[in-house]
């Protein structure tokens, strides 16, 4: 028996029974549809991860203090302490002992209540050098970014993010303005273009002034503490060698022989990625097997259908037996069958899903949210139509062997 | 063509043996057209199973077309009924749903021979269809069902053609018409038919009558017919 006959044989079959064809369809249509489109949801959530990881810049190095040790030798955890240097960064930033190296800056944050005019808003404030926007990736939409001078004479200026702007300006132009950061007055000489970055620590929600400054009026008493070093590497390919340079030139300078035992950290934007990418991918999995539970769920009900279609057609599996069937094509005919059902429904499925999946952000309440946009990927697809088939092949095998193995005589008595 | 020595069939039905068939010997030649005759539980049945090699039996010796299929599994035994043995039912046992063309394809399908259209449509026309083809069973009456379920029969140009009750389910009229249609292929085209009937006027077209009783046979005479 070719296949064309029994997918004709298969056809005859389902539309006999247009109806329960349909509803078994829709079993697996279901399922197949929120395979897909929790998939694309997941895909999607890695796109929007992996763009805002890549905006802050792919060839960022970061360096934290770490576990600084009392003269007790006890950790006090990540990021307590306060090893790093002015003359650490001025090191980095040496041509000769770090040849990978672009520019490193320092960082000191500070947060403080920001207010203009009636207009009050919180953002973190960020102390560190003019090399800032060349490192972190940064373009000014307006005026300029503080210089050497400014940092030199602890000069109060400061360059303002998108979203900072907006929620404190609207529509009045920010360049000139005075601002005040916990009742100290700065003046406004930039602002950053937008990175439309969303969620995650928006990267538009910034205010950056001269390090000297925030040491000066922002950080108190707590001296000249720099939370982090940021460098960034001359291309994302030279990330490790730069890597191993820093880490050479901090812990000759900090003294420490063993690097197990070094007082920072060194944190590459690969390893955010990689880690933004292994949780993206966890979500991915197990959104699919959820929606993986509905296709089982589909798949009993073409067993279920399966097995009614058997019973009703004994007669007609015994004629077929009578006229020369063999067990072979009798169980070939009923697995075609149930595979036809769940194709077509995992064909409708993926229609379904993806038509979805590209009408989502068209929903009003799914635009202003910051919800992923879904992405249907091809292997998804594929997958998901074989996957179909496949549960047609495994939930149809009982019932057609029940089909193939019954005998012609007692087939062709039952009434 | 068709051999049987003694051939008994025993049914299970629990621990009890029952015997259907008691020692059948029996020859039919090429060209023959035969009645089985016998009252319901004569084991007329399970001769006929027999012979269409739906079943085996439990001892003797049957030889079809030379060939002894008594030992034969159940797809060895499929494809000897598809090859060999052309069936028609009391119930016609068309497929439901399925042109009267597609129905008197199906053996050649299962035969996976080319040329199907052709020769379906050539069985339909032998038996006076060939205006019906594309309708389904429950489109034609059932003399013209019957009709199907010859060319059916026909299609694979089988060695017999096993006739269990033909005329069992229709009036006397469209009775008499099957019978001649049967007649006619076994005078003319000198087809071997085996026909099973409890009817005497039915088996008169016959030219040999075998009648069983308790599974045995306890007549069998030739007539002139």
């Amino acid at each position: 028996m070719n296949l064309f006959e029994a997918l004709r044989i298969a056809g005859n079959g389902l539309l006999a029974n247009r109806l329960r064809s349909a509803l078994t369809t829709l079993g697996i249509l279901i399922g197949v549809t929120a395979v897909i489109l929790l998939v694309a949801v997941g895909n999607g959530a890695s796109v929007q991860i992996n763009n805002q990881v890549q905006s802050l810049g792919a060839n960022v190095i970061y360096v934290y203090p770490s576990n600084a040790r009392s003269t007790g030798g006890v950790s006090q955890g990540f990021g307590t302490g306060e090893t790093l240097t002015q003359a650490d960064v001025d090191a980095i930033n040496n041509r000769q002992q770090a040849p990978d190296v672009v520019a490193a800056i320092p960082i000191a944050q500070s947060g403080g209540q920001i207010t203009y005019g009636n207009q009050n808003y919180f953002a973190p404030t960020t102390g560190t050098t003019p090399a800032f926007p060349t490192v972190r990736n940064y373009q000014l939409a307006e005026g300029s970014f503080f210089t050497d001078d400014d940092v030199n004479a602890r000069h109060r200026v400061v360059v303002l993010g998108q979203t900072v702007v907006d929620n404190l300006f609207g529509s009045t132009d920010p360049i000139g303005q005075t601002i005040k950061i916990s009742r100290q007055s700065f003046r406004v000489i930039g602002v950053f273009a937008s990175k439309g970055g969303t969620g995650f620590g928006s990267q538009d929600n910034v205010v950056v002034a001269p390090i000297t400054t925030v040491w000066a009026y922002l950080t108190g008493g707590r001296g000249k503490v720099i939370s982090q070093i940021v460098a960034s590497a001359s291309s994302p390919s030279v990330v490790t060698q730069a890597e191993t340079e820093i880490t050479t030139i901090l812990l000759q300078r900090h003294q420490i022989a063993d690097a197990t035992q070094a007082d920072f950290q060194l944190q590459s934007q690969q390893d955010i990625l990689n880690q933004a990418n292994s949780i993206a991918t966890a979500l991915t999995l197990v959104l699919g097997a959820i929606a993986g539970i509905s296709l089982v769920v589909g798949g009993i009900g073409i067993m279920n259908i399966m097995l009614v279609t058997v019973t009703e057609r004994t007669r007609e599996i015994g004629i077929r037996k009578a006229i020369g069937a063999r067990r072979r094509d009798i169980l070939i005919q009923f697995l075609i069958e149930a595979m036809v059902l769940s194709g077509l429904g995992g064909a409708l499925g993926i229609a379904v899903g993806a038509l979805l999946a590209n009408e989502a952000p068209h929903i009003p309440a799914i635009a202003s949210s910051n919800f992923p946009t879904p992405v249907v990927s091809a292997p998804s697809v594929v997958l998901a139509f074989c996957v179909s088939v496949a549960i047609g092949l495994f939930f149809g095998i009982y019932p057609a062997n029940r089909a193939a193995r019954l005998h012609p005589i007692e087939a062709l008595r039952y009434e | 063509m068709i051999t049987l020595e003694g051939v008994t069939k025993t049914y299970r039905m629990g621990k009890l043996a029952v015997p259907a068939l008691q020692g059948i010997d029996l020859h039919v030649s090429q060209g023959e057209f035969v009645a089985i005759m016998g009252a319901s539980g004569s084991g007329k049945s399970t001769l006929m199973n027999i012979i269409g090699c739906l079943d085996v039996p439990t001892s003797g010796r049957y030889l079809l077309d030379g060939t002894d299929v008594a030992k034969f599994n159940d797809d060895q035994l499929a494809a000897i009924r598809n090859r060999k043995i052309g069936f028609v039912f009391q119930n016609f046992n068309l497929i439901p749903r399925t042109s009267a063309l597609h129905n008197v394809e199906m053996p050649l399908v299962y035969a996976g021979e080319r040329g199907r259209g052709e020769r379906a449509r050539e069985a339909l026309g032998s038996v006076g269809l060939a205006d019906r083809v594309h309708h389904q069973p429950t489109e034609l009456s059932g003399g013209q069902q019957q009709r199907a379920a010859i060319a059916r029969a026909l299609v694979t140009n089988p060695a017999i053609l096993l006739a269990d009750e033909p005329t069992g389910n229709l009036d006397s009229a469209s009775s008499v018409d099957i019978m001649r249609l049967l007649a006619n292929l076994n005078a003319e085209h000198g087809r071997t038919i085996v026909l099973i009937t409890h009817e005497q006027d039915i088996a008169r077209f016959a030219r040999r009558t075998v009648e069983l009783r308790d599974g045995r046979i306890v007549r069998d005479e030739r007539s002139a017919a």
